[in-house]
C-alpha cells in the first residue's frame, strides 16, 4: 500500500538532488536551471499528495499555479543565460566569474 | 449552472492601476522609438502617484478573495513607501540616463510590474499570494538587474541573481508544502488557528524553516546573502539603488506579516531563527564592508548590517519593535536613495562613471555641497546622533530591551561601532585625501533626491510626529 510518506519521501529526495545540482555542479549553467525545475517538480508532488491526503482542493490549485509561474522563471532565466552567452561566449559556471564575491 | 460571486475588486483598485500603466506603456514603448523613453518614465511615476492616491482612498481593514488579500494599516503604510521608493528609483533614473547610455523604456515598465508585486506581497495574507507577489516582484528585477545586455557584468550578475533567487523560491515553496499538509491551510489566520490548537508537529517547524530560510534571502540576510554585493556591484546603478530601497521594505514587511499572522501562536519558535539572522547579519555586515573598495559592494554589505538591524526589532516580537522596523524601514530606504543619489552622480568627463571609493577622495574641495550631503547620509547611515539613523536603531534596540533580549541589543550597538569605522573612512577620504578630477554636474532629479534625503537626516524632527504615529498605527495591525 503507498501512503502518503511515499509520495514525501520521492519529494524531498527530489527537493534534495535539485538543491545539490545546483552547488556541486561545476560544468553547466543549464545544468543548473534543471535543477531548480527539479525543486519546482518536487515541491508539486508535495502539493498534490498533501491536497489528496486532506481531501482539500487548494494543493491543487497551488501546484497549478507554480506550474504557471515556473514556465515564466525558466523562460526568464534562459533569456539571460543567451545575453549572458552573447557577451561571454561561454554558459560554464566556472567562467561566470568577473565579479569576485 | 451555479452563480458564482466574483470577489470584490475595489482594495485591488491600486494594483489595477499600476498593471494598467505598465501594460499601456509597454505598448507605447514598443511602437514609438528610443526618445521617448523620458516621457514613458514620467507616466510610470504618474502612474504610481495615481496608486499612492488610490491607497490613500481605500479604507483600511478590508479582505478579499475569500480572505486572501488584505488591506489594513500596516499595508497602506508601507505600500506607500515603497511606491515612493520605485517613484524616486524612476526619477533619479531620468536624470541619469540624459548624460549616460540608459535609454531602455523597458526599465520603468519593469519597475511598475516589480512595484505590483510588491504591493501584493504586502497585502498578501495567503501563501498563494505570498508567492505569486514574491514571484511577480523577483523576475522583474532579474530582468532589470540584465537589462544592459551589452554588459558582460550585468547579464552575469542577472545571472547569479536568477539563480540564487530561483533556489529561495524553491526553499520557500517546499516550506509552504509542510505548512500547508501539516494545518490543512494556506491562509494566514487559519494557520494560526490550527498552530495555536496545539503544539507544532516537526513537520510544521521544517516548514517554518524554510519558509524563513526563503523570505531571508528576499531581504538578503546573513546566511542568504551570498547573491548581495555581486549583484549590487554588476546591477547598473539606477538598478541597484532600486534593488537596495523599495523591495527590501516590500520583502521586510512580508516578512512581518507572514510570523505576526501566521506564525504568531508559535513566536518562541520563529523568534530564534530571527535572532540568528539578525546577530549574524549586523557582524557580518560590520566586518565584511571593512575592506571593500567598490563603493556599491560597500552599500550591498551596508545594506545587510541594517537588515541585521531592522529584523533586531522584529525579534521583540512586541508592538514597540513592530514600531520599530517600519520606522527603521523608512529612514534606511530614505538614506538608502540620497546614498545612491551621490554614487550616480560620480561622474567624470574622461572615465564616465566610477564606482571606486578612491574616487571620492578631496571631494570637500571640489564639490563641497555634495560633500557635506553625502557626509550627513554616511553618519545617519552609522548611526551618528543626533542624525536621524541614530533614533532608527535607538527604537529598535529599545524594543530588544523591552522583550529581555539585551544580549541582542548589545550586540547591536557594537557591531553598530564596528560599521561606523568605514562609513567614517569614506568620510575621511572625502574630506583629507587630495582631491581627484572634478565630477561632471549632478543631475537636477539627482540633486533634488540628494537635497531631500540630506535635510531629512538632519531636520528630520519637522516631521517626526507624524512618521511616529503613522508607524504605531500600522504596528497595531498586528495586535
Amino acid at each position: 500500500m503507498i501512503d502518503i510518506s511515499h509520495y514525501l519521501t520521492v519529494s524531498a529526495i527530489l527537493f534534495v538532488i535539485g538543491v545539490f545540482g545546483i552547488f556541486l555542479n561545476r560544468k553547466n549553467v543549464i545544468v543548473i536551471l534543471m535543477s531548480v525545475e527539479l525543486i519546482l517538480l518536487a515541491v508539486n508532488i508535495n502539493f498534490v499528495a498533501f491536497s489528496a491526503e486532506l481531501n482539500d482542493l487548494v494543493g491543487q490549485v497551488f501546484a497549478l499555479f507554480v506550474l504557471t509561474v515556473a514556465a515564466a522563471e525558466a523562460a526568464i532565466g534562459l533569456a539571460i543565460l543567451v545575453a549572458f552567452f552573447r557577451n561571454r561566449g561561454s554558459i560554464a559556471v566556472e567562467d561566470i566569474d568577473t565579479l569576485k564575491g | 449552472m451555479n452563480h458564482i460571486d466574483l470577489p470584490s475588486l475595489a482594495p485591488l483598485l491600486p494594483e489595477i492601476i499600476l498593471a494598467l500603466f505598465a501594460i499601456v506603456l509597454l505598448m507605447a514603448g514598443a511602437f514609438s522609438d528610443e526618445e521617448a523613453t523620458p516621457t514613458i518614465s514620467i507616466m510610470a511615476i504618474v502612474g504610481i502617484i495615481g496608486a499612492i492616491v488610490a491607497i490613500c482612498l481605500t479604507t483600511p481593514g478590508q479582505t478579499t478573495f475569500d480572505g486572501a488579500y488584505i488591506v489594513d494599516g500596516f499595508a497602506r503604510y508601507l505600500k506607500i513607501l515603497a511606491l515612493i521608493g520605485a517613484a524616486i528609483s524612476i526619477l533619479m533614473t531620468i536624470g541619469f540616463a540624459r548624460h549616460q547610455a540608459f535609454g531602455r523604456f523597458e526599465y520603468p515598465v519593469l519597475i511598475l510590474l516589480s512595484a505590483v508585486g510588491m504591493m501584493l506581497m504586502i497585502s498578501a495574507n495567503d501563501m498563494i499570494g505570498v508567492y505569486l507577489g514574491l514571484e511577480l516582484q523577483s523576475l522583474a528585477i532579474y530582468c532589470a538587474v540584465a537589462i544592459n545586455r551589452d554588459s558582460t557584468r550585468s547579464t552575469e550578475a542577472g545571472l547569479k541573481y536568477f539563480v540564487l533567487g530561483a533556489l529561495s523560491s524553491g526553499m520557500l515553496l517546499y516550506g509552504i508544502t509542510l505548512i500547508y499538509g501539516f494545518t490543512g491551510a494556506t491562509i494566514f489566520p487559519d494557520i494560526a488557528r490550527v498552530l495555536s490548537d496545539g503544539d507544532a508537529s516537526l513537520g510544521v517547524i521544517f516548514g517554518l524553516v524554510f519558509v524563513m530560510a526563503g523570505l531571508a534571502f528576499k531581504v538578503s540576510a546573513v546566511p542568504f546573502h551570498m547573491w548581495t554585493p555581486d549583484v549590487y556591484e554588476g546591477a547598473p546603478s539606477p538598478v541597484t539603488a532600486f534593488l537596495a530601497a523599495a523591495p527590501k521594505v516590500a520583502a521586510m514587511a512580508l516578512f512581518t506579516r507572514v510570523v505576526f499572522s501566521a506564525f504568531e501562536p508559535i513566536s518562541t519558535d520563529w523568534q530564534q531563527i530571527v535572532i540568528f539572522l539578525s546577530i549574524m547579519s549586523m557582524v557580518l555586515g560590520a566586518f565584511a564592508a571593512i575592506g571593500q573598495t567598490n563603493i556599491k559592494r560597500l552599500m550591498a554589505y551596508s545594506s545587510i548590517g541594517h537588515m541585521g538591524y531592522a529584523l533586531v526589532g522584529l525579534a521583540a516580537g512586541s508592538p514597540e519593535g513592530v514600531t520599530g522596523v517600519v520606522v527603521y524601514m523608512t529612514i534606511y530606504m530614505i538614506t538608502t536613495l540620497g546614498t545612491f543619489a551621490c554614487i550616480l552622480g560620480m561622474r567624470r568627463a574622461d572615465e564616465g562613471m566610477v564606482e571606486d571609493i578612491s574616487d571620492l577622495a578631496g571631494l570637500v574641495r571640489t564639490k563641497p555641497w555634495m560633500a557635506a550631503a553625502f557626509t550627513l547620509l554616511l553618519f545617519s547611515l552609522a548611526g551618528i546622533p543626533p542624525l536621524v539613523g541614530f533614533f532608527a536603531k535607538f527604537y529598535v534596540f529599545l524594543a530588544a530591551v523591552k522583550a529581555d533580549l539585551i544580549p541582542l541589543a548589545i550586540i547591536g550597538v557594537l557591531s553598530s561601532a564596528v560599521s561606523a569605522f568605514y562609513y567614517l573612512r569614506v568620510i575621511k577620504i572625502m574630506m583629507f585625501d587630495d582631491p581627484r578630477d572634478r565630477f561632471e554636474p549632478m543631475a537636477g532629479e539627482l540633486r533634488t533626491v540628494l537635497a531631500v534625503a540630506g535635510a531629512f537626516s538632519l531636520l528630520f524632527f519637522l516631521v517626526w510626529t507624524p512618521i511616529l504615529s503613522a508607524a504605531t498605527a500600522a504596528a497595531q495591525s498586528f495586535f
